[in-house]
């Protein structure tokens, strides 16, 4: 069906509801790169007006990507809940902004909803939003998970610890988990990207994690960021694996591309439940995407990449994880551009995530041929912090000197919880404290006498 | 004023660890940011990196080097010879520029073992720094295998998949692409070398081998001559390059694809 707006100075039509979407969708590169996007500013607006319009319903009845040749699309509209989605079902998506912004609509009602609420219908509001509707919005969103700490409580904010290192040297890798942790970060997981191919490496990695972890009862969790195939493969070997990792996507093409689909990653946390190594709660899988990963493997469809994004969403959410992270500026400028972009995608992904109810935090990020800078991060930071960002990524100077891009440091989260007051996951704050690490206050304390974590043989 | 000096001092209880990992550790801090000294040191890394990235390339300066060296050169270009539209249009850095490709045509078929294809890719800064001296290593060694070279072809605006045309347009046997990487914050001078056999428009990343990191301070020039040296005498010898030919740079190809950091 062919959507028509005549506001501005021409009638604009859309040829469908795909088209429609990728047309109203802010301007970013990856979707000029794909051909898909609005022509001008104002064929741009002509289509959020198209959009605004169109009953939310439609996405249950008209697949973006077909039902017949995507195992996504069928795990969407067969998961879909009629009874969660009831209350919004007669509005059309302009509507449904103005119901999510309204005072009355509460945590527990979005909550309520979440189930109810297709990737497709949350990209489509999220396309007529602007920043401060995305903060709003998702701020009021709450997502609790558990696995060794509470995440997602209102008024927190959890902080990976990225301890990346060129040759996945134990010591190396063991100064940057040690020197984050004097920072107070690592409560949402202590993840590693391993440099190596090896699964001989990567044992050596997990051991150290279990380690460390164990060594001083820390309250948080680890994880081995490898193919879940190996993840299953080091689980059988009887290794110590608490988080089963997967990069993921919007199609069951670009999932393809990654080596995965549903069963497989069903696998994966079936072997991962099967240890039992949560305390508080069984949330075993993190998974990681990014905007433009199914274009990059030639697997959008002719979809914009949000909405592909938003789809990948869906897909996690059926597998209950305990973290999902958008790498919202790894992919370069040819995908999101700038600063600006890199701003709004992570602000879209963070929205649609959490209205979605994952556990969605942000590797905030970009590039050196990305036109950004650490100005931008901090931006993006705040932005994200004001909106309840789940987690956020701590690499020792914001500089991964493996992966070689620049995300946010252990300084960063320490600023932004100066500035907006936001707590750790419980647990590892009163952790934190027993050690005296941080003060009462959850502040640092000028530790020159007490430095409990250091006489690890790693010492010497 | 108290407070100022006795901040830093805490860096320095754990600042021990820092020689353990080439990571940014034990910084200290300046209430919760870092210290002034540590925001401008990651600002200058951050700027070369930046400039790397945006120094436009010299390709005629470079064919004369390559001049001094013995090589015949020609200078080539793609559509995507502004480095914005560089960076937004990945495919338009893979194909040359109606004049380049006939320019290349005129070569003729040369049947050559070895065509050599220069590119900027994401660093003119490594092409500066590092080609010449590579070559100063290789090219003995290429000679000694008795190899016949096709003329080296200087690409601005090139990425990876470009030599795929340049050399099955030559009718090499065997494609050689040095080309800038992705300029890391300690890294702004990485050059890459990629190696396809029987180079045509189509080849894919799986059928390439990589030499990673060429640079003073990562890979040093005679170990990446060598490597290169082996990998195109087994490449030759077996009639494949890829993740078939087994060698630890295969390895690294696929690791640096996982990573973004090749700009194919």
């Amino acid at each position: 069906m062919a959507y028509r707006n005549s506001s501005g100075r021409q009638t604009w039509v859309f040829r469908d509801l795909k088209d429609l979407m990728a047309k109203a969708t802010p301007p970013r590169s990856g979707d000029m790169l794909a051909g898909i996007a609005a022509g001008s500013a104002e064929e741009n607006v002509a289509a959020k007006m198209c959009l605004a319009d169109v009953p939310l319903k439609a996405f249950l009845s008209e697949a973006l990507v077909p039902y017949e040749t995507d195992e996504v699309t069928r795990l969407i509209l067969d998961s879909h809940d009629a009874k969660a989605f009831a209350p919004v079902s007669h509005m059309t998506v302009g509507e449904f902004r103005d119901f999510l912004l309204g005072e009355e609509t509460s945590t527990e009602m979005l909550s309520a909803l979440a189930a109810g609420i297709t990737p497709e219908m949350a990209a489509a509001v999220s396309k007529l939003m602007r920043n401060q509707d995305l903060i709003l919005v998702a701020r009021k969103c709450v997502v609790v998970t558990r696995f060794r700490n509470t995440i997602g409580l209102p008024g927190t904010m959890a902080v990976r610890l990225q301890p990346n290192h060129p040759t996945d040297d134990a010591r190396g890798v063991a100064a940057s988990v040690v020197d984050g942790l004097m920072y107070g970060c690592g409560d949402a997981v202590i993840g590693i990207n391993p440099a190596s191919d090896s699964t001989a490496a990567m044992a050596e990695l997990a051991l150290l994690f279990d380690d460390i972890i164990g060594r001083f009862d820390i309250p948080t969790q680890s994880c081995v960021l490898t193919h879940v195939t190996t993840s299953i493969e080091l689980i059988e070997k009887g290794l110590p694996i608490d988080l089963v990792f997967q990069s993921i996507a919007g199609t069951e093409a670009a999932n393809r591309s990654f080596g995965i689909d549903l069963a497989v990653l069903a696998e994966g946390r079936e072997a991962a439940l099967s240890l039992k190594r949560g305390t508080l709660g069984d949330n075993v899988m993190y998974f990681e995407t990014g905007q433009g990963s199914a274009l990059s493997a030639s697997a959008h469809h002719g979809v914009d990449q949000q909405t592909i994004e938003a789809r990948a969403y869906a897909l996690a959410r059926a597998f209950d994880p305990l973290l999902v992270n958008t790498v919202v500026g790894f992919i370069g400028p040819e995908y999101l551009y700038d600063g600006k972009q890199i701003i709004r995608a992570g602000l879209e992904d963070h929205f649609c995530g959490k209205l979605l109810g994952l556990p969605i935090g942000c590797d905030i990020c970009y590039t050196n041929h990305a036109e950004a800078d650490q100005d931008d991060m901090d931006t993006l930071l705040t932005l994200l912090a004001a909106a309840g960002v789940t987690f956020i990524i701590g690499v020792p100077g914001a500089d991964d000197v493996m992966l070689n891009y620049q995300s946010t440091s252990f300084h960063d989260q320490l600023y932004i919880r100066e500035v907006l007051g936001v707590k750790r996951a419980p647990e590892f704050e009163a952790w934190l404290q027993r050690m005296g690490i941080t003060g009462h206050d959850g502040q640092l304390r000028p530790h020159s006498a007490l430095l409990p974590l250091l006489p690890m043989e790693l010492a010497e | 004023m108290t407070r100022r000096k006795e901040t830093p001092a805490l860096q320095k209880d754990w600042k021990y660890l820092s020689r353990l990992t080439p990571a940014r550790i034990a910084l200290g801090r300046s209430g919760s940011g870092l210290l002034t000294a540590e925001v401008l040191k990651i600002a200058m890394a951050h700027a070369q990196a930046r400039d790397a990235v945006h120094t436009p390339f010299d390709g005629e300066a470079l064919a004369a080097k390559l001049a001094g060296l013995g090589l015949a050169a020609v200078c080539v270009a793609t559509p995507a010879t502004r480095r914005d539209v560089y960076l937004r249009r990945p495919d338009l850095g893979r194909r040359l520029d109606e004049a380049s490709a006939r320019a290349v045509r005129n070569l003729g078929q040369t049947g050559a073992d070895l065509s050599i294809v220069i590119a900027d890719g994401l660093s003119s800064t490594a092409i500066e720094t590092n080609v010449v001296p590579l070559l100063e290593a290789l090219l003995p060694q290429l000679r000694q295998m008795g190899l016949s070279l096709a003329p080296v072809a200087v690409a601005g605006g090139g990425r990876v998949a470009l030599g795929d045309e340049i050399g099955g347009a030559l009718e090499a046997r065997l494609v050689l692409v040095l080309i800038g990487e992705r300029p890391g914050l300690s890294s702004p001078d990485s050059l890459g070398a990629y190696l396809t056999f029987e180079p045509r428009i189509g080849r894919n990343d799986a059928e390439r081998n990589c030499v990673s990191n060429i640079r003073p301070g990562g890979l040093g020039y005679s170990v990446a001559a060598s490597k290169l040296a082996w990998l195109i005498e087994a490449a030759l010898k077996r009639g494949l390059t890829g993740v078939q030919l087994k060698d630890q740079s295969a390895q690294d190809l696929v690791v640096a694809m996982r990573h973004g950091a090749i700009s194919d």
